[in-house]
């Protein structure tokens, strides 16, 4: 069974109806780039993944969770579903240390030792173990996203979400964040990636969804999509691109 | 100045009730904000209208009420002690709220979802999240409005409370020195507010993020 199901997403903001009618499958270890023009609601689609957008009417199953079952404790759904965002997020008032140690002392209830452990391990796996002690504004934009990678990770995720992870970085920094989530999907990891990356989709993906105006219009496997592309708009979106 | 040991007991007066009242004050600000946060509505409207009441309405008025108006019902019974510093207290905590509530709103909600997204419940999110973030850039705010309450506590000698200012007043037509007295009393008080805001700037260099 997929460990993700999506079937007649429908996401409105008042009453703008950004998500039309998604339905779409991820299966366990898959890796699936999502790509499309701005405000095609990519970001939208993801976020409803882990409810951080309530969902208007359709279905989401993570994992066997319902999650649009509104008595489901989606904490603990979360808590298997890692997410990475466009501006990394980390809170500023913690060292990278404390970032990552945060959730599974106060969620899980490990204690801080295991936590701290755990916590270099994945400091150790992105390349920033000379990090620990630091301060989140004294990091590049790549080293932020690597720890906000490796915060996520502390909680054992069954899935990761990727919105944008490299768009907010310099140029030069991007290479760094992109080798760590090739790592993570060559280890077997099921992601689900934003991206404008069309060098990750190709490599990494094994498949790619291309989201035109709240529909997915068509998915692929990457050399399909990229190579040759069935519908119209994902032509005129390449041809922009590529 | 055979004056100042009574100025002094005063002081020691006026700062009791100055901290009671504040400590009290920022407990019912932050409750009030997270009313005023909060997606249900009544909460939202009865913290609106208790902060809208005590802010458009005069200190001393208040004191009155609460001290001669509550008190001349027959089921309410407190004395002047503690009717000043509910008085300071709720005018604190009006202000607070206000405060309190802006600093949250001006925090990134980017940080409550990456909060969330990591499975953390809302109430674990306000407190290691958003609420020290949002403090550390309310502090002097949070100070401003507290030295004017120390300025309010000034006002309780109406009800006869034994305050540094009231005992200005006692020592001053005591021996007859009204000029050297209250030069005293404000001496004082700028001294303990001046210590205050030293405090407030010392606590916002240790949180400067680092
Ligand atoms: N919180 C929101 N409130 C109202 N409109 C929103 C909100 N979030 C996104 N939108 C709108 O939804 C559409 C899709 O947005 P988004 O999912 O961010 O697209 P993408 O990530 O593909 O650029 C856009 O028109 C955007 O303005
Ligand atoms: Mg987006």
């Amino acid at each position: 069974m997929s460990i993700i199901q999506v079937k007649n997403l429908k996401k409105k903001f008042g009453d703008l109806e950004v998500l039309k009618d998604i339905n779409a499958e991820v299966q366990e270890k898959e890796v699936v780039c999502v790509i499309g023009p701005s405000g095609s609601g990519k970001s939208t689609f993801l976020r409803c993944l882990n409810r951080l957008e309530d969902i208007t009417a359709g279905q989401v199953v993570i994992n066997g969770h319902n999650i649009t079952d509104r008595k489901i404790n989606i904490n603990k759904v979360r808590e298997e579903v890692g997410m990475v965002f466009q501006q990394f997020n980390l809170f500023p008032h913690k060292t990278v240390m404390e970032n990552i140690t945060l959730s599974p002392i106060k969620v899980h209830g490990e204690s801080k030792s295991d936590a701290e452990k755990r916590a270099k391990e994945l400091l150790d796996k992105v390349g920033l173990s000379d990090k620990a002690q630091a301060y989140p504004g004294q990091l590049s934009g790549g080293q932020k996203q690597r720890v906000a990678i490796a915060r996520a990770l502390a909680m054992n995720p069954k899935i990761m979400l990727f919105d944008e992870p490299t768009s907010a970085l310099d140029p030069e920094m991007v290479g760094d964040v992109l080798e760590v989530m090739k790592q993570l999907a060559i280890e077997g990891m099921t992601m689900v990636v934003v991206t404008h990356e069309m060098g990750f989709a190709r490599e990494m993906g094994d498949r790619v969804i291309f989201m035109d105006g709240g529909y997915i219009v068509e998915e692929d496997k990457p050399n399909e999509l990229f190579g040759n592309p069935k519908h119209e708009r994902t032509k005129a979106f390449l041809s922009k691109i590529l | 100045m055979n004056a100042l040991p009574y100025l002094l007991e005063g002081l020691k007066t006026t700062l009791y009730i100055f901290v009671i009242a504040i400590i009290a004050g920022f407990i019912l600000g932050l409750i009030l904000a997270l009313m005023r946060l909060s997606p249900f509505k009544i909460l939202n409207w009865i913290a609106k209208a208790f902060i809208d009441a005590v802010r458009g309405t005069p200190f001393i008025v208040q004191l009155f009420f609460i001290y001669f108006g509550l008190n001349s019902l027959s089921w309410v019974s407190f004395d002047n002690f503690t009717a000043g510093i509910i008085t300071v207290a709720i005018n604190a905590g009006a202000y607070f709220a206000e405060i309190i509530r802006a600093g949250i709103e001006s925090i990134d909600k980017g940080q409550a979802e990456a909060a969330r997204s990591l499975g953390l419940s809302s109430k674990q999110t306000m407190r290691y999240i958003v609420l020290p973030q949002a403090f550390r850039r309310m502090l002097p705010t949070i100070t401003n409005q507290s030295i004017i309450s120390l300025k309010d506590t000034s006002l309780l000698s109406i009800i006869g409370i034994a305050d540094l200012t009231q005992q200005g007043e006692i020592q001053a037509s005591a021996t007859f020195e009204a000029f050297k007295i209250w030069l005293t009393v404000g001496i004082i008080y700028f001294i303990i507010i001046y210590l205050l805001s030293l405090l407030a700037n010392f606590l916002e260099r240790r949180f400067e993020l680092r």
